[in-house]
């Protein structure tokens, strides 16, 4: 029995043992190995992502049904992999050059991925908490990982507080939800409330457990950490953070809602309706007066979660499917965007003002388009893949009876679309400034060229990765 | 040659793509280069597309050169046309070479400005092809982004804000319609537009708020499509993005704009709103007529005092598309007709009024009127030309014009006599505008000192109207070339709406 939980939990253990010796042999090793550290964990990264990607078959319980192992995690694992490795690979020149690179950086990475995994395995309460703290650990340190600076632990301690406080809502849904229905697994829980009306109790456990989960998408009004977080983290965290936790969040909401409240379907699609609307409004309001890029793309995550959970709103099997979609494209489209903003330099400094991209496009026309390309796809603007996405959960609110959800969803995308354009604009028809001198390194030109790409390319058939997302919804929703 | 139409489509596109990664540097070879390449591509495009007019069969009124194959999503790939669209497609063909022998004089970026005229090609001659809901949606969208950035960059002075306003007026209008059109993918279960053609969807009335929708389901999926065709269109009240657009846009893209992309608009009504929602169609019949109506005095009358040449064109442009959206929600054969008529004919009418504008602002860099004046003293062969197309704008017989505004005028009288009382009085009003804008700048003494060594056209001046002149007093003479090949597959569309209307009025009679 032991033998057989282990095995399926072998990609998690594997990556705990590495980060524990990855450890040891930083600490005791008598040269620097930050750099060796970095690059075995992004290898090692995307290895398990493979593995995982490639394992198939039925669903899979461990530990008495409080771990599982099925399509839908899957998919959300690859992502989560594959966008922490991109992302670990990004910011390599950038932590060395602000002489921030140690080895105890990848090791938190690897150590939150193990957290996010766990958090979209989770099949049981306890363990969806363990998971969701290991993940947030993790992160309040790496955010606050440039110590000598007093806006990088500004955004730790923020990050920290409101942290803590969302993890406590949790919490109180988490007992409540036991409290009345007197077990902790999902399945468990799902048999007690049946198709029946949700108990008072059960209610409120579900509405905290909500918001526990909506601070951690960042979904309005849950939302207010999130820019000064994006500001304040070392630019590399901030991709981090733009990618891999918001897939488990939103994949761990998902599975929360599907597996135990999936039989009262609308007493949940209100909250995240309402959270999808005020989210989408949010991000697209509150960004176009920002100035900063990171802030910025801070509050277009917002935006963005707001209608991934649109599709999740929709409570059906294609509203899941939608989800992984989006999730997926979300994450392309960030990597690129950061591995742009990972390069936004003058004289050796980061800058993050937009107005620095005046006539960008006359300075390096290549990066100029693949970035045009990036926010274009962001605004969800056709042939662009971005706009598949949108499409797909549109279609899902749509077919769930929620035209009012879609209609507010496509004229949140019409005023975002007017922050995205004003970075085309200011690279295309600004008035020049003193350009940008950063030398793009290889790695981050070529995720900038393969995101890009992918965005243009998608077009002929997203990758397959529709029907991928199709058979991972359907483990998910029965 | 079962993929001609796809061929026809993309091959600009390819043209774009070789010119993107092949030609490097900036000198003047490259220049030259990248204009003989897109004025090749965009030649043998026309040249391909020939094959589609020629291979096309008029009395056949289904669809033709259709293809089909898989896509993503459960969407299919389906391109196809018939005697509405094809003249759409060859009238972008026609019109393309001609386009980008009038940015000759592009001297900034011209790689980036061939490459989004090539792609604008390849995307308009896409929207007239599509025959799936979602694949018309892309092409539809797409288009924005080259023309986005064709307004940015290559604009004039205020170019930034008319881009936007631009991009953002057609984008929040067409957003609306894809939540529509996902609403009729739900109902219908198919994306296929051939088969839309022929369902029939629920036009029981609605209940919303104590507030009885009549025509149901059907009338507010009219509305959404209204939305973004009518902005596209542009129908008064939400035409004012032409005029900014329009000023601000270099020649080409002008002539782009008023002579292909407006045509989306007129094309949608007749490809999705009347046959596919017929009821929707009659209940808002008035709305369009008054829309129409107010266009056409309205911004004739606008257009009257405009100062700036390219903006009193626009204006006429939103006026002259009151006639077309008049013509198509008349229902009729002669109403259909002539809105498609107009829609052609304006594309050559209007590209050319707005090249000759371009001719002279190449020389003097001002669109203001009152610079102007005696033209014809040192211009003859301009003069002359200019005089033509301000014909063929007021609708002078003999004329494509006229052809278009009289049938438009006629199927709507069968309709409602008021409409078209109202309506004529614009064909006065264009007189109005027209006669007066040549008089200020053609006729006169040339009395101001920068004009008096003012050049007549040059040779690829002469060689770019040549065209434009030949189809509309062909068009005007011999209107049958058009009629011909939209006459039996709108008369199936007439017939189709029509049948749908009285089997609709008499469900709704009996609730």
């Amino acid at each position: 029995m032991l033998g057989q939980d282990l095995s399926i939990i072998a990609p998690e253990l594997l990556l705990v043992l590495y980060a524990a010796a990855a450890l040891m042999a930083g600490a005791y090793s008598p040269r620097d190995i930050s750099r060796q550290v970095l690059w075995a964990s992004c290898g090692l990264l995307v290895v398990v992502g493979l593995w995982v990607g490639f394992q198939s078959g039925e669903a899979q319980y461990a530990f008495h049904g409080s771990f599982v192992s099925d399509g839908f995690a899957r998919f959300s694992k690859v992502l989560i992999l594959f966008g922490s490795a991109a992302t670990l690979a990004l910011s390599v020149e950038f932590l060395e050059r602000n002489n921030l690179l140690k080895y105890e950086y990848p090791i938190l990475i690897v150590l939150s991925v193990v957290g996010m995994m766990i958090m979209v395995s989770a099949s049981d309460l306890i363990v969806l908490y363990l998971g969701l703290e290991l993940q947030s650990l993790a992160l309040y340190v790496v955010a606050s990982f440039r110590r000598d600076s007093l806006k990088s632990t500004e955004a730790g301690l923020k990050y920290f507080v409101l942290g803590a406080l969302s993890s406590g809502l949790l919490l109180y849904g988490a007992s409540l939800t036991y409290g009345f229905s007197g077990t902790t697994d999902f399945a468990g829980i799902s048999a007690v409330i049946g198709d029946d009306q949700l108990s008072l109790g059960l209610i409120f456990g579900l509405v905290f457990l909500a918001a526990g989960m909506a601070f951690k998408v960042s979904a309005a009004p849950f939302h207010m950490w999130t820019p000064d977080v994006y500001e304040g983290s070392p630019t590399p965290v901030t991709a981090f953070f733009a990618t891999a936790p918001k897939v488990a969040a939103a994949a761990m909401l998902a599975r929360v809602m599907f597996d135990i409240f999936g039989g009262v379907v609308s007493d949940w699609q209100q909250i995240l309706a309402l959270l999808a609307v005020a989210s989408m409004f949010v991000g697209a309001v509150a960004a176009i007066g920002q100035t900063n890029i990171k802030r910025l793309m801070a509050y277009s995550s917002i935006g963005h979660m707001g209608f991934a959970l649109t599709g999740l709103a929709a409570g059906t099997e294609e509203g899941a499917r939608s989800l992984l979609i989006y999730l997926a494209i979300y994450v392309t489209t960030n990597i690129g965007v950061f591995a742009f903003i990972l390069n936004m330099e003058r004289d050796g400094k980061p800058v993050t003002d937009i107005s620095s991209l005046g006539q960008y496009s006359s300075v390096h026309p290549a990066r100029a388009a693949a970035l045009a390309a990036l926010m274009f796809s962001l605004a969800g603007v056709p042939p662009l893949v971005g706009f598949f996405g949108k499409f797909f959960v549109l279609q899902a609110a749509v077919n769930a009876g929620l035209v009012w959800l879609a209609v507010l969803a496509v004229i949140a995308s019409v005023i975002s679309a007017f922050y995205y354009l004003r970075i085309v604009r200011l690279m295309y028809f600004g008035t020049a400034v003193e350009p940008l001198d950063g030398k793009m390194p290889m790695v981050h030109g070529a995720l900038l060229a393969v995101s890009s790409l992918a965005m243009v390319i998608g077009v002929f058939n997203l990758f397959g990765i529709d029907d991928v997302a199709a058979l991972a919804a359907a483990t998910l929703v029965q | 040659m079962n993929s001609l139409l796809s061929l026809v489509t993309f091959l600009p596109l390819i043209g774009a793509v070789v010119l993107m990664v092949f030609l490097r540097g900036d000198d003047e070879m490259a220049r030259r280069n990248a204009r003989m390449l897109a004025l090749f591509t965009t030649s043998a495009t026309f040249i391909l597309s020939l094959f589609i007019l020629s291979g096309f069969d008029p009395s056949d009124t289904g669809f033709q050169f259709v293809e089909e194959s898989e896509w993503l999503g459960g969407l299919t790939y389906r391109m196809g046309v018939d005697g509405i669209s094809v003249l759409f497609v060859m009238l972008t063909t026609f019109l393309m070479p001609i386009v980008i022998g009038a940015s000759w004089g592009v001297t900034e970026r011209v790689k980036e400005y061939m490459v989004a005229f090539l792609l604008l090609e390849t995307l308009m001659i896409g929207v007239f092809c599509a025959l799936d809901l979602f694949l018309f949606y892309v092409f539809f969208e797409a288009g924005l982004i080259p023309m986005f950035l064709i307004i940015g960059i290559w604009g004039g002075d205020n170019r930034v804000y008319a881009s936007f306003k631009f991009f953002l007026y057609t984008f929040l209008g067409s957003v609306l319609m894809l939540v529509a059109m996902i609403a009729m993918y739900y109902q219908a279960g198919t994306t296929d537009i051939e088969v839309l053609l022929t369902h029939e969807f629920s036009s029981e009335p609605l209940n919303f708020l104590s507030l009885t929708i009549v025509g149901g389901a059907q009338t507010l999926m009219f509305l959404a499509f209204f939305a973004s065709f009518a902005v596209k269109m542009p129908m008064w009240p939400v035409h004012t993005w032409l005029p900014d657009a329009h000023v601000q846009a270099p020649t080409a893209g002008s002539v782009v704009l008023a002579a292909i992309l407006l045509k989306m608009g007129g094309y949608g009504f007749l490809r999705f709103s009347l046959p596919m929602f017929p009821i929707g169609s009659e209940v808002m019949q008035n709305f369009v007529f008054t829309l129409s109506v107010i266009a056409i005095i309205y911004t004739s009358l606008v257009a009257i005092v405009q100062e700036d040449m390219k903006k009193l064109i626009a204006y006429t442009s939103v006026a002259h598309m009151g006639f077309v959206t008049m013509g198509i929600f008349a229902i009729n054969q002669q109403g259909l007709d002539g809105a498609i008529f107009q829609m052609i004919s304006h594309g050559f009418i209007s590209g050319a009024l707005f090249l000759s504008v371009g001719v002279i602002y190449d020389r003097m860099h001002t669109r203001e009127i009152a610079a102007y004046g005696g033209l014809v003293i040192r211009m003859p062969a301009y003069a002359l030309v200019f005089m033509l197309f301000t014909m063929g704008n007021v609708g002078l017989p003999g004329t494509s014009g006229f052809v278009g505004e009289f049938l438009t005028l006629a199927g709507v009288f069968q309709v409602n006599t008021w409409v078209a009382f109202f309506a004529a009085t614009g064909v006065i009003l264009s007189a109005g505008y027209a006669l007066w804008l040549y008089r200020r700048v053609v006729f006169g003494d040339l009395i101001k000192e920068s004009l008096k060594t003012i050049r007549d056209l040059s040779r690829r001046e002469k060689l770019l109207f040549a065209p434009l002149v030949v189809m509309t007093i062909l068009l005007g003479v011999y209107p049958a070339l058009v009629l011909d090949i939209v006459g039996p597959s709108v008369s199936a569309l007439v017939d189709h709406t029509q049948t749908a209307i009285a089997a609709g009025t008499t469900t709704l009679a009996q609730h």
